[in-house]
């Protein structure tokens, strides 16, 4: 048996088209539109620079924009890693454990979300300054790694996005009913085994759904790089080479960068809907 | 020798306590365990089945000390109110679960639920997702699940209260036929007289987190002198 249930299928009695359902429709449209408008826009603003065919292609393919582009993927890519790694096992202690100090472990979790990006970068310099960071910095500096590479940026990024990552595992935890671990348990089943085989598929959506958002947004993360790992051509990302650009008045390549940015960003968003499509759940 | 033994059992939840609790079930007995909601039945279920840490007493199974041992090993098959499937798999991996966690090949896994299968008339149903089943099927599945690891007890949590008059009914019998088939010892929680009725060797009777009485349903109802007892079992 497939498709929708009986019970989603029924309408219930009274008008369909009623004050509520014409607000929320209307501020979607709006929403969409916001949309819609900017990436029309980008559009409309580089045709109308009337460039020749060949120069608009240059802009996506300079050799700048293609490296900005492939360290942007490479770190954004690295730092999903680190995030789901992490982000999970914290994210399922959240939603599971009660312990003293949850409720300031929940805050804590929470502020880099609500930090100014600016401040986080400045607080990495300061780590990394002096005591414990320093020591690791001058530890790597030793073995010929330097912070001021695609490893600071991955550390920025995966500040940046690590609350965001925890948050939604947890919520995606939470929806999965923990009885149903407490019968895995009487199956036979080890709390790890309860965790891989019942938890983690449950949660699975909303789990791949924060970490293609985690994905999405540290991507686009660009204050703390400034101040942390530069501008230099060898740390240059998208979101910094853009800024790089405009600051010297080169709108187009600008442009050219925040439309991969938004195709990339449209790509994710559709795979988040995509997986959130569960066909198993009622 | 008795299947369950239950020793002067008490776990404390919150501000309430099952207390002071002794029971046993015998050898392929179907013992129903009675009393109001908020009584503690399924508090003790799951004490029984290592789902809820006690604070004194001692739990055995065929004369072992299980008190101490993690759910995983006590091999007591349990079935909640809901059925408790898991929604990501479909009808025949839900049944294979307990075999698949023990490592048991897919062939042999089959095979070794196969009369399970027959015997609940689940055919049909194997390449189904849970979300599509009638909650008589649900608790079918759930049965299958719990009998396929060849539990020393089987512990069924208000297995049939969410169904309709005739489907509980059917469910009551077949719960009872399928007991006898398996021989395995059985404790049910529900709180209808005419459930009990239907499935049981011998009733025990909880209020307020204690046991009351323990007996036959013939005798709680004729002869009990306690004032709950004779609520519970004359109301309906």
């Amino acid at each position: 048996m497939n498709g929708p249930r009986v019970e989603e299928q029924l309408r219930v009695v009274g008008r369909r088209i009623n004050g509520l359902s014409v607000l929320s429709s209307g501020m979607l449209v709006v929403c969409m539109l916001v949309v819609v408008g900017l990436v029309t826009a980008d559009l409309f603003y580089l045709a109308s620079k009337d460039l020749p065919p060949a120069a608009i292609g240059k802009l996506f393919t300079a050799r700048s924009v293609v490296r900005a582009m492939k360290l942007s993927l490479v770190t954004s890519l690295g730092t999903l890693v680190l995030v789901t790694l992490t982000a999970t096992p914290a994210g399922y202690a959240l939603s599971r454990f009660r312990f003293p100090g949850r409720a300031l472990v929940n805050a804590l979790v929470d502020v880099p979300i609500f930090l100014p990006p600016v401040v986080v970068g400045v607080s990495l310099l300061a780590f990394f300054g002096f005591g414990l960071g320093g020591s690791i910095k001058q530890a790597l500096s030793g073995v010929g790694i330097s912070l001021v590479s695609w490893i600071g940026i991955v550390l920025c990024q995966y500040v940046m996005t690590m609350s965001y990552g925890i948050r939604s595992i947890k919520a995606a935890f939470d929806a999965a009913p923990r009885d149903l671990e407490h019968v895995a348990y009487t199956l036979g089943c080890s709390p790890w085994q309860a965790f891989w085989r019942v938890s983690l598929p449950l949660a699975r959506p909303g789990v791949l759904a924060g970490c293609i958002l985690v994905w999405a947004r540290g991507i686009g993360v660009f204050g703390p790089l400034m101040v942390f790992v530069g501008t230099g051509p060898r740390v240059q990302v998208m979101p910094t080479m853009m800024w790089l650009e405009l600051s010297v008045g080169n709108i187009e390549v600008s442009l050219a960068i925040a439309l991969i940015m938004l195709v990339m960003a449209g790509t994710g968003l559709t795979a988040v809907h995509f997986l959130l499509r569960d066909r198993s759940l009622p | 020798m008795n299947a369950l033994e239950v020793v002067d059992l008490t776990l404390h939840a919150g501000s309430f306590a099952v207390q002071d609790i002794s029971l046993t079930v015998g050898e392929g007995e179907y013992f129903v365990l009675m009393g109001m909601t908020g009584s503690g039945k399924s508090l003790l279920l799951k004490a029984v089945c290592g789902l809820a840490r006690i604070s004194r007493g001692q739990v055995r199974l065929h004369s072992r000390d299980i008190t101490g041992l993690e759910a995983r090993f006590r091999n007591i098959g349990y079935v909640p109110q809901d059925g408790g499937l898991f929604p990501h798999l479909d009808v025949l991996r839900n049944i294979l679960f307990p075999l698949t966690v023990a490592g048991t090949k897919p062939a042999a896994a089959r095979a070794a639920v196969e009369g399970i299968v027959a015997s609940l008339g689940l055919e049909k149903l194997l390449a189904r997702s849970v979300a599509y089943l009638s909650g008589g099927e649900r608790q079918k599945v759930a049965l299958a699940r719990a009998l396929a690891r060849r539990p020393e007890l089987l512990v069924l949590d208000e297995p049939v209260c969410a169904l309709d008059e005739p489907t509980r009914r059917d469910t009551c019998r077949e719960l009872r036929r399928v007991q006898k088939e398996f021989g395995v010892a059985t404790v049910h929680v529900c709180h209808s007289r005419d459930e009990a009725a239907l499935v049981s060797d011998r009733v025990g009777v909880m209020c307020e987190g204690r046991l009351l009485e323990i007996g036959t349903l013939e005798e709680l109802t004729t002869r009990s002198d306690h004032g709950a007892v004779q609520r519970l079992l004359n109301w309906d």
